[in-house]
C-alpha cells in the first residue's frame, strides 16, 4: 500500500511527468513564468485544484454515470476554479490582477480533467487525492525551472531580489530582453524536454521517417 | 469601422492566442503533424470561437456583469462570480449543438470536422478568447471582430506549424529532441517571427 501511495506522488514529477511526456496543461501556463512569484501562485493554484478535483470526482464515482462523466468533472473543476479565483481576488488582490484569466483558464488545463479522467474515476479517495498533488507538483517542478530562468536571465533577479546586478544599476550583467518575450518560454520547455529525455532515454521518441535505416552508422 | 478592422488583423498577428499567450497548446502540438487534419481543427476553432465569444460577450453583458440584470428589475445584483462555469458550460453546450447541426444538415462537413469538436471543449484558446473579450470589455460588435481573428489567427498558427513539422519529418533531429522537443523550438521560433508584427500602427 505503501509502495502504491509513494508511487502516486512521486512518478508524476520525473518519470511519468504530465507536461515533458505528455504534452498536457502547458497551454495557460507559460505566460505568467516571466517571473517567478506569479509562477508559485499559479503551481500552488493548480496543485490543489488538481488534488481536490481527483478526491471529489473519486468520491462519486461510483454513483457517477459514465455518459454525464466528463460534464460532471467539468463542473466540479469549475467550481473549485471559481473558489480559487474568488480567493485570489479576496487575499492577493494585485496577483489576481497579474495572472488575469490565466487562473480561469486553470478549468481547460488538460492535466487536470486527464487525471481526474483517468485516474480518480477509478482509483480510492485517498490515492487519488496524492495522485492529484504528485501531478501538481511534477507542472509545478517545470513551471518553476522555467520562471527561475525567466526571470534570472531576463531581469536578472529571483522573486525580485537582485541576483545579477543588471547594468542599468551599475553592475556587470546586461539582462536578456528576449528572455522576457514569448518565445523565450518556448525555447526553454525544448531545452528542458531534451535534458530530461537525455537523462531518461526511455522517454525518447522514435522518429517517424528515416530516409534510409543505416545513416547513422555510415556516419561513423 | 476601423477599429474593427484594426482589432482583427491584432488579434490574428500580434495577439495571436496560440503564439503570444501560449493559448491551445496541448492540441496545438498534438494535431500539428499532418496539414490535413490541421486544417480540419483550425476551421472547427474559428467556427466555434466565432459562436462562443459573441455568446458569452452577450451573457456578461446582459446577465452577469454587477447591475447588468437592471431590465429584469434587479439592479444590485452582481452575479460576475459565476462567469467560469457559465462560459464553460456555454462553450460545452455550443460545441454539442453544432455536432447535432452539423450531423443533421450538412453530413459532409460533419464527417470533415466531426472528429475534432469535442477536442474544442477543453481547448484553452476558445475559454480564452472569451476571458479576454469579458475581461477587455469589448462591446458586442467588437466581440464578433475578436471571436473570429483570435480563431483565424489560432488556425493560422496550427497549419503553419503543421507544414514546418510536415517538411521536419526528413531532416536528422538529435535523439532527445525528436519529436515533442523539436516542435517547442519551432513554436518558438514561429512566436519570434509573428512578434515582428507588433510594431505594425493602422
Amino acid at each position: 500500500m505503501r509502495s502504491t501511495a509513494k508511487r502516486a506522488l512521486f512518478e508524476p514529477v520525473i518519470d511519468d511527468n504530465p507536461v515533458t511526456l505528455h504534452v498536457l496543461g502547458i497551454c495557460s501556463a507559460l505566460a505568467v513564468t516571466t517571473s517567478l512569484l506569479p509562477s508559485l501562485y499559479m503551481a500552488l493554484a493548480l496543485t490543489s485544484v488538481a488534488a481536490l478535483a481527483n478526491t471529489a470526482v473519486s468520491a462519486i464515482r461510483k454513483v457517477l454515470p459514465s455518459s454525464i462523466r466528463i460534464i460532471v468533472q467539468m463542473t466540479i473543476i469549475a467550481s473549485l476554479v471559481i473558489v480559487v479565483d474568488q480567493l485570489l481576488k479576496a487575499f492577493a488582490y494585485n496577483m489576481s490582477r497579474e495572472l488575469s484569466v490565466f487562473v480561469g483558464l486553470i478549468i481547460t488545463n488538460c492535466i487536470i480533467l486527464g487525471r481526474t479522467e483517468s485516474f480518480a474515476s477509478s482509483n480510492p479517495v485517498g490515492l487519488s487525492f496524492l495522485d492529484g498533488i504528485g501531478n501538481g507538483l511534477g507542472y509545478s517542478v517545470i513551471l518553476i525551472i522555467v520562471a527561475s530562468t525567466r526571470e534570472l536571465l531576463g531581469s536578472g533577479t529571483l522573486l525580485g531580489i537582485t541576483i545579477l546586478p543588471t547594468v542599468a544599476d551599475g553592475g556587470w550583467y546586461n539582462p536578456n530582453g528576449l528572455m522576457l518575450l514569448p518565445p523565450s518560454a518556448f525555447f526553454v520547455i525544448g531545452f528542458i524536454i531534451w535534458a530530461v529525455r537525455s537523462w531518461k532515454v526511455e522517454q525518447v521518441e522514435k522518429p517517424e521517417f528515416r530516409i534510409h535505416e543505416v545513416h547513422r552508422t555510415e556516419a561513423l | 469601422m476601423g477599429d474593427h478592422v484594426e482589432l482583427f488583423i491584432r488579434s490574428v498577428f500580434v495577439e495571436n492566442l496560440a503564439l503570444s499567450f501560449f493559448l491551445g497548446m496541448c492540441t496545438f502540438i498534438a494535431v500539428s503533424k499532418r496539414i490535413n487534419t490541421a486544417i480540419g481543427l483550425g476551421a472547427a476553432v474559428v467556427v466555434v470561437q466565432l459562436i462562443t465569444v459573441p455568446t458569452n460577450a452577450f451573457l456578461y453583458h446582459y446577465v452577469l456583469e454587477e447591475g447588468a440584470l437592471g431590465w429584469a428589475g434587479l439592479p444590485d445584483v452582481d452575479l460576475s462570480f459565476l462567469g467560469l462555469v457559465t462560459y464553460i458550460g456555454v462553450i460545452a453546450a455550443m460545441v454539442q449543438v453544432l455536432e447535432m447541426v452539423l450531423d443533421r444538415y450538412f453530413p459532409v462537413l460533419f464527417q470533415a470536422l466531426g472528429i475534432y469538436l469535442p477536442l474544442i471543449t477543453v481547448n484553452c484558446a476558445i475559454l480564452g478568447g472569451t476571458l479576454f473579450s469579458v475581461e477587455r470589455d469589448y462591446t458586442m460588435s467588437e466581440s464578433v471582430v475578436y471571436g473570429l481573428g483570435s480563431g483565424v489567427g489560432w488556425a493560422l498558427a496550427l497549419i503553419g506549424l503543421a507544414g514546418i513539422r510536415e517538411k521536419l519529418k526528413y531532416s536528422d533531429v538529435p535523439d532527445g529532441l525528436q519529436g515533442l522537443g523539436i516542435a517547442f523550438i519551432i513554436v518558438g521560433l514561429m512566436s519570434l517571427g509573428f512578434m515582428a508584427f507588433a510594431g505594425i500602427q493602422l
